[in-house]
């Protein structure tokens, strides 16, 4: 809540949708000049970036922002309110669009530009910033809606019958999805009788927990379960995200799922705790098994993308069992109690060797706090390193002109430099040290054992398994082994341009920018973990939110 | 459907929805009335006429893609939120001025920009999709 | 009021999921069209029916001054029908692409990106 002028620097809030859609929409009017398309694409994504890094700099400064728009005051009008987790998205999201901005550069035809690559990437990118920022649950909505449109034109770019295949599902899947969300959202209204997020997380819980309540969360649950692709709903994934183009594939591996992500902690852990503490158990098992069915779906793939489609689904599976973990004792206690959760670190932190390296990342917090870091942290490591795999399997497919295991090959010898960096991001993407998909998964698995689940802590551990002997048949096939017999042309993936025609040395720089990233989030872990804790904080305990929306009378 | 007396009316009948359609989006701020209604009856003037005379006098006529159109209106819709960053108040404020033009007091104002945006975004996003359904119907 | 209103909700949410749950595109088209209303409807219960007057505040009053219309669930319900309608001429048009390069509209034959007889990966080199 502001009161009076407002300081340029306030408008940071709004600034990464702002950007976003004036960029894509100066780019869709200039739709003929291709050659001028990336040049103005990659300023604006810098753009991007930059302001999504001043706003998480603000926000580790000041706390929870909150703009209304149009100057209508809350509850009423439409607030966006960036706390640390949305700060903290929004700005991978970023970064992950600049890489793929200038990969997307490197690797696109003349021909795929012209069908709008850069504007509907920009509109996409808005409605993901829009989701993170915004503070109201309708709004949260038409932002789904928005990135859904950028997502629609983004899959059919090329108009192939593969692809207008894997488009259907995917649209009429997702749009049952949002109308599943915006139905929750329908029946919230009618219960709560607001839309404004502070507004409430304060009045549900003065709410008793009965039916009503109940099934909203589980409606949510379902709808956001169904966009971030978790186990019985996820078949729409591995269906359609292998059909566009990789650099699209990389942008909708890495953040459509996660807005789902991003959303259900929000919804579910935000503003209905005491149901989030009910479903636990079930998310636990929808976890599990989420996690297992995508690592024996990539065991059992034999084209490159279907494997990483699979292996998304694991990323899905590991950040919800973050969520599956409540706080302490089973209780639904939302609020972190200093005390006991210092008596509990003190106890576990002898569990095992791993728990005790683990204990200084997470001093004293209680298993709900630590689980949502986790999640936290895991998921944005899932953003920057699906993103990079697909990226890394794009070049990797063109240099041999197939991306199915069987006719791949030699990569190692041709492209070293190439094969090194596919073996950082599968690293890390199995959660093996010293690379980022480690620390988290560390996270978790201590986190699970002290909320006395420590079976899915050995599920988490027994996927990362599977996923590493995912990642070495990937690499021993497509890297290591010499080149096979020259492989079928016009096999099934004939749609690529024929190989050495743009440079693909170029599109190695996104892939070092994202390596980059796994190896300092690897290495030096600790600043990030305290800001997911700081995150993961201000949703267990979300005064700091309420109180940046009404202006600290909560 | 191409009739002679429907190619002969469609003309006539496509200029007056789009003045029509003006109008509907003008005095959409104190009236029932506004950018999307007035876009929609822009985008099925446009729509009859491309009925009638085919898509490429429809093309022709409009002279810019139906997405640049779109494209345009969606500049100028967050252009119109952007203003409220020099008042220094919360974004997609309404700010107003009212000029004498011709000794007639005018309000001006950012939701007028905003509505003109939603307005070219629907005309062009209906009027893509309306032309891709014909086009694929006459071939 | 609400009653009736959450009777017919509920029936075009069977229609609707009925029709969503076929084979043929067309009819699932016709099934997103029913449940984009059906919910439309449900937001206009959820917001309760009360009053039929419109919500105008007088010249010189600070607040309605008899009871009107809540109307915040018609704006609600105004962006939703706006973003259903743009997504059904999107899906249609998408269908109908579908239609004619694919050869057939059941879901069951779609199987151009999930070809059935995809065998196992190399086990071994």
């Amino acid at each position: 809540m502001m009161h009076g002028a407002l300081a340029p620097s306030d408008y940071l809030v709004i600034a990464p949708v702002a950007i976003c859609l004036l960029f894509g929409a100066a780019l869709l009017m200039m739709r003929k000049r291709i050659d001028w398309q990336p040049w103005l694409a990659i300023p604006g994504f810098l753009l991007l970036f930059a302001a999504d890094v001043l706003l998480l700099l603000k926000v580790a400064a000041e706390g929870p922002q909150t703009m209304m728009m149009g100057n209508w005051k809350p509850p009423f009008g439409i607030a966006f309110t960036v706390d640390m987790l949305g700060a903290l998205f929004v700005t991978t999201a970023g970064f992950v669009g600049v890489a793929s901005a200038i990969y997307a550069t490197f690797s696109m035809s003349r021909t795929e530009r012209r069908y709008g690559f850069f504007p509907f990437m920009f509109l996409m990118m808005g409605g993901v910033s829009g989701a993170f920022l915004t503070g109201d649950i309708f709004n949260l909505y038409v932002w789904f809606e928005v990135l859904l449109m950028g997502s629609f034109g983004l899959l059919i770019l090329g108009s192939e019958r593969e692809q207008l295949d894997g488009a259907t599902k995917y649209c009429f899947l997702n749009l049952v999805a949002t109308t599943l969300f915006l139905i929750t959202t329908g029946y919230l209204y009618g219960v709560v009788g607001t839309l404004n997020m502070a507004d409430i997380a304060q009045k549900a819980a003065r709410l008793e927990n009965d039916g009503a309540v109940l099934t909203i969360a589980v409606l949510y649950l379902v709808a956001f379960g169904m966009k971030a692709a978790a186990f019985p709903l996820n078949f729409w994934l591995p269906a359609s995200y292998h059909t566009p183009r990789f650099v699209v594939s990389a942008l909708f591996a890495g953040l459509l799922t996660k807005v789902g992500v991003y959303a259900l902690i929000r919804v579910l852990l935000m503003l209905f705790p005491p149901q989030h503490a009910d479903l636990a158990t079930l998310i636990s098992w929808v976890a599990a098994l989420t996690m297992l069915v995508g690592a024996f779906g990539a065991l059992a793939q034999s084209d490159m993308r279907r494997l990483l489609n699979y292996f998304v689904i694991a990323g899905i599976g590991t950040i919800f069992a973050g969520l599956a973990l409540t706080g302490g004792e089973g209780g639904a206690s939302a609020t972190v109690s200093a005390a006991s959760a210092a008596t509990q670190a003190g106890g576990t932190a002898p569990m095992t060797g791993m728990a005790a390296a683990a204990a200084p990342l997470v001093p004293g917090s209680d298993s709900l706090v630590i689980g949502l870091s986790g999640a936290v942290f895991y998921a944005l490591h899932s953003i920057v390193i699906m993103t990079a795999l697909y990226l890394a399997a794009g070049t990797a497919a063109r240099i041999s002109g197939s991306s199915s295991l069987r006719a791949m090959g030699g990569l190692w010898r041709a492209r070293p430099g190439l094969a090194a960096l596919m073996l950082v991001f599968l690293f890390a993407v199995s959660g093996l040290p010293p690379f980022s998909g480690f620390w988290p998964k560390v996270i978790l698995v201590r986190g699970a054992f002290q909320a006395g689940m420590p079976w899915l802590g050995a599920v988490i551990l027994l996927t990362g398994f599977l996923m590493t002997v995912a990642s070495a048949r990937v690499f021993a096939l497509a890297f290591w082994r010499n080149a096979p017999e020259p492989a079928v042309a016009g096999g099934p993936n004939a749609g690529f341009a024929p190989a050495g025609e743009p440079s693909p040395m170029l599109a190695m720089l996104p892939l070092l920018i994202l390596a980059v990233f796994a190896v300092v989030a690897g290495v030096l872990p600790q600043w990030l973990v305290a800001l997911t804790d700081v995150a993961a904080r201000g949703i267990v305990d979300p005064a700091g939110y309420v109180g940046s929306v009404f202006g600290g009378v909560s | 459907m191409r009739t002679v007396i429907f190619r002969f009316t469609a003309p006539y009948l496509t200029a007056l929805m789009v003045l029509f359609s003006i109008f509907v989006l003008l005095r959409g701020h104190n009236d029932p009335g506004g950018g999307f209604i007035g876009g929609l009856i822009a985008a099925s003037a446009l729509a009859i006429y491309g009925i009638a005379c085919g898509v490429a006098a429809v093309r022709r006529a409009l002279w810019f893609h139906p997405m640049a159109i779109s494209a345009s209106g969606l500049f100028l819709a967050v252009v119109a939120g952007i203003f409220s960053v020099f008042a220094g108040t919360g974004f997609m404020t309404g700010l107003w001025v009212f000029p004498k033009i011709f000794g007639t007091e005018v309000a001006l104002s950012t939701p007028l920009i905003f509505d003109i945006g939603v307005y070219l975004v629907v005309v062009g996003g209906i009027a893509s999709i309306a032309l891709a359904l014909e086009e694929r119907e006459s071939d | 009021m609400e009653t009736a209103l959450s009777l017919v909700v509920g029936c075009l949410f069977a229609v609707s999921l009925y029709l969503l749950l076929s084979k043929h595109i067309i009819r699932m088209l016709l099934g997103v069209v029913l449940l984009s209303n059906a919910v439309n409807l449900l937001i206009f219960a959820a917001g309760r029916v009360s009053s039929i007057a419109p919500p105008l505040v007088p010249e010189g009053a600070e607040a309605p001054l008899a009871a009107v219309a809540n109307p915040l669930p018609q704006a609600l319900i105004l962006t939703a029908i706006v973003i259903a309608f743009s997504f059904f001429a999107f899906l249609l048009v998408l269908a109908y692409r579908a239609y004619q390069d694919l050869g057939t509209d059941d879901t069951d034959e779609m199987r151009v990106a999930e070809p059935e007889d995809d065998g196992l990966p190399p086990l071994g080199y």
